[in-house]
């Protein structure tokens, strides 16, 4: 169940062109369509096939990122540590293949999302048993892991002669159309969404962000399901770290450097409230897209790079003002309708 | 009507927090198919024991039997597995899931791959609904219901895990008397089918007419249990309280002088709206009403909190133009919050920091603090105020009493024209309580006005010149003292004016 900003607005139309025009996602949609048919118009390179694809393939890595963070996030945490996470699974993977170079690409898989979970859980035992609220904790993992990271790699690169061509193949060659890495971003989108709507420990995940006392009172174990959502989180990102490699090649210490700010941004754009206890994936993944796309937009457009980011951070400020500014109106039209004063 | 064996037995109960007793050897058994009302006052130890009951605390000594078996519930969950659920005054839901997914929550039923069964969800809850004869929605949103939905889908929650003991803690506090009915069937049909319900209620009339045995309480001991047939009205008032309201109230005959404060049409949307009234100096003006009826929000709209939609105030004739709570003060306002912990001291800081904190402007130098001033204005309110305590030691570990004086000196400092207080006396026990009241009575004396938002009975009665009454928003009742009486005042807060009070009825504005 989403917040119902809207509500009342639309009378008299079918009830399920209203949940359409009441969800996050269709306006999300409709914000992309226009983006994309007036940039298109403006210069026609922006549909090129080439361009297409590399947008594709970075928006993926982001979207899988914000998929991993919209669990913390609707339960009223969050976790700012994954840039650094992916800053060492990347390197980790590209070493394991300079090291050992007849090592299976699943191994790989396997390793690097295995290190992100265990990462995840120092950040699951410090907010947990250490009580650090979880900003403050994975802002100092944030830090350590990528000091750790950059100690440990050393100045040292590794580049596409050093990683198997099946492993590069990943982010270009396709199924349908769609290169592999593409596939197992929506594969992780369509579980998480299963996970979060049809499951009740995806239900508790949305209780505890609503309300973190009625949650204990309901006989929801809190603490279990901040681990879980802290060890999902840190393994996305360690399995991106792995897809990192694949997409780029080339990786040293920097890679993800910085990036969980466009995570957190994509994921509240895309209608994940920071206060927790809504929002979907789907619609962080959308919000990945959206960020994108526009980015994509401000090239094409000869935008100086200047001002990409102050323009992605206005994205971030406007989605949260909407929102609360709408929740702020829903709650005023609830209390004069509940009072009739 | 009561089975032989009761469901639930507490025997002797005891439990104390720090070195306050807040229980001693207090009895209670409840029985299927009926409804037991647990009286007293605030602070008589029924909360605690509700909250012994449901696993939230356990007790010093004492037992729990259910059906006759001992046990001991170590959490909520626990309690909850033994078929006893809680409604608390403000239900404890998730707003922004369903009604369904609220009353399921932990215990959703699923499809054979273990995926959720919404349909199952739906319709369970429409079974619930329709049992209850209350038509909620199933896949409505909680934010949004009102108090009273709310509450309804904590029974229904309740009934989903076939609740045998069903408390309910000040359940009609908040609602309005077509709420209250409504309340009232569902009570009824649950009776009916074996549940031992335990009600807690400060509305005698309620209590007499839904409840088949009762039981009070007094400053934590336990004081009388029968069938409701056995007591009058008088009866249970006089055990609540046990004690003549002279010498609780030392309410001093006052000159009542100029208006000091007026306050004219006051409205913010959807809180309240028609508020007009006037405290004179030496006055001390009751604000009764319900729980919820808008009375805080009232005086945090006077001294400039919240914003106001519509209305004039005026501090001794002089409109106050600016709407802020440092104009307020300087017009020479004080409010003493309800909530003392969140909103009236730094629970950290000494008593001492805490009581001169509205003077800081005063108490410095240079940007550096006085400390030698700063101890003498502490000193002298917290001495007339009679603060038995350590003017260095952080407020958090002071007794209620202690730190409703620190509260009240830290305002006093600022010598207000018009102090408001907003349940000036709740957990604080008896003793302090008298002082308190003591202290109110002598500012009057001193020609200060006082505006005592009071949810108190015998307070509003023993302490006030004259009596405001709000219900949903609106005065509905302006008492003299020589008028006041508990039904006049219950009836004007529950929406029943007419009855009471001819001159209101219809929630015009009250006439001086």
């Amino acid at each position: 169940m989403k917040r119902d900003y809207l509500m009342g607005k639309f009378g008299g139309l079918s009830q399920a062109w209203e949940r359409l025009l009441r969800s996050r996602e269709a306006w999300l949609v409709l914000l992309l369509a226009v983006l994309v048919i007036g940039t298109a118009s403006a210069n026609t390179r922006f549909l090129g096939s080439q361009n297409i694809k590399d947008l594709m393939l970075n928006v993926s890595l982001i979207a899988l990122l914000a998929i991993g963070q919209s669990i913390p996030i609707i339960m009223r945490q969050i976790d700012l540590s994954v840039g650094s996470i992916v800053g060492i699974t990347a390197f980790l993977s590209g070493l394991i293949f300079f090291d050992h170079p007849n090592t299976p690409n699943l191994l790989v898989f396997l390793v690097g999302t295995g290190v992100g979970v265990l990462l995840g859980a120092i950040n699951a035992a410090l907010i947990i048993w250490g009580r650090v609220p979880s900003l403050i904790a994975t802002l100092g993992t944030l830090y350590i892991y990528r000091g750790a990271d950059y100690a440990w790699v050393h100045g040292r690169q590794i580049n596409a002669a050093n990683v198997p061509a099946s492993f590069l193949a990943l982010g270009n060659i396709g199924f349908l159309g769609l290169p592999l890495l593409m596939w197992i971003v929506l594969l992780f989108l369509v579980l998480a969404a299963v996970v979060l709507r049809q499951l009740p420990m995806g239900r508790e995940c949305y209780a505890i962000g609503s309300n973190p006392t009625a949650a204990v009172l309901a006989g929801i174990n809190v603490h279990r399901r901040v681990c879980m959502g802290f060890l999902f989180s840190g393994g996305i990102a360690g399995l991106t770290g792995v897809l990192w490699l694949a997409r780029f090649g080339t990786v040293d210490a920097t890679a993800g450097l910085g990036i969980e700010f466009q995570v957190v941004t994509a994921a509240v754009v895309g209608g994940v409230a920071i206060t927790g206890g809504s929002g979907t994936v789907g619609g962080a993944a959308l919000g990945a897209l959206l960020l994108g796309v526009f980015n994509s937009a401000l090239v094409v457009l000869r935008v100086p790079p200047f001002w990409q980011q102050a323009f992605q951070g206005t994205m971030l400020l406007v989605a949260i003002s909407v929102d609360a500014y709408l929740a702020h109106r829903l709650a005023i039209r609830l209390r004069i309708k509940r009072s009739h004063l | 009507m009561p089975d032989a064996r009761p469901i639930v037995e507490l025997l002797k109960i005891s439990k104390s927090f720090g070195s306050t007793r807040v229980l001693n050897n207090v009895d209670l058994s409840l029985y299927a198919g009926e409804v037991h009302a647990l009286l007293g006052e605030n602070g008589a130890g029924k909360s605690t024991l509700v909250k012994i009951l449901s696993g939230v605390y356990l007790p010093d000594q004492g037992d729990i039997r259910l059906s006759s078996d001992l046990i001991e519930f170590k959490t909520p969950a626990q309690a909850r597995q033994a078929g006893i659920a809680v409604i608390y005054q403000e239900p404890t839901l998730f707003p922004d899931l369903s009604v369904a997914e609220n009353i399921y929550m932990g215990r959703q039923p699923r499809h054979r791959g273990g995926l959720i069964d919404y349909a199952a969800m739906n319709r369970g809850v429409a079974t619930i609904m329709s049992q209850l004869a209350i038509p909620l929605r199933a896949q409505d949103p909680v934010l949004g219901l009102s108090i009273a939905d709310q509450q309804i889908v904590e029974i229904a929650k309740a009934l989903t895990f076939a609740a045998k003991v069903l408390v309910m803690d000040e359940p009609t506090a908040a609602l309005s008397s077509t709420e209250v009915a409504r309340l009232f069937d569902v009570v009824k049909r649950l009776r009916s089918q074996g549940v031992a319900l335990l009600f807690i209620s400060h509305r005698l009339e309620e209590v007499f007419s839904i409840s088949q045995r009762i039981t009070v309480l007094r400053d934590g001991e336990f004081i009388a249990t029968g069938p409701v047939s056995d007591f009058t009205t008088e009866d249970v008032i006089r055990k609540m309280v046990g004690r003549g309201m002279a010498t609780l109230f030392p309410k001093e005959t006052v000159e009542i002088g100029e208006p000091v404060l007026r306050a004219q049409g006051l409205r913010r949307a959807g809180v309240f709206r028609d508020i007009s009234f006037e405290v004179r100096r030496g006055e001390i003006v009751a604000l009764a009403g319900l729980v919820g009826a808008g009375r805080t929000e009232v005086a945090r709209a006077i001294f400039g909190i919240d914003p106001l939609d519509e209305g004039e105030i005026a501090v001794e004739g002089k409109p106050l133009e600016k709407r802020n709570p440092k104009a307020a003060m300087a017009a020479g306002l004080a409010l003493v919050p309800e909530d003392r912990q969140q909103q009236g001291l730094v629970l950290e800081l000494s008593a001492k920091r805490n009581a001169t904190l509205t003077l800081l402007r005063q108490l410095h130098r240079f940007g550096l603090m006085l400390p030698g001033r700063e101890k003498a204005v502490a000193r002298e309110w917290t001495e007339r105020l009679q603060f038995r305590g350590h003017l260095d030691e952080p407020v958090r570990v002071l007794s209620g009493g202690n730190q409703q004086k620190v509260v009240l000196a830290k305002w006093l400092a600022t010598q207000p024209k018009l102090l408001i207080v907003d349940e000036p006396t709740r957990g604080i026990d008896v003793g302090a309580k008298a002082e308190v009241h003591r202290t109110l009575s002598q500012l009057a004396k001193t020609g200060m006005g006082i505006l005592m938002i009071s949810s108190e009975m015998p307070e509003v009665l023993g302490m006030a010149d004259r009596i405001l009454v709000m219900h949903e928003g609106r005065l509905t009742g302006e008492f003299s003292r020589a008028e006041a009486n508990e039904e006049r005042i219950m009836a004007a807060a529950t929406g029943n004016a007419g009855a009471a009070n001819a001159d209101n009825a219809g929630n015009t504005k009250p006439q001086r």
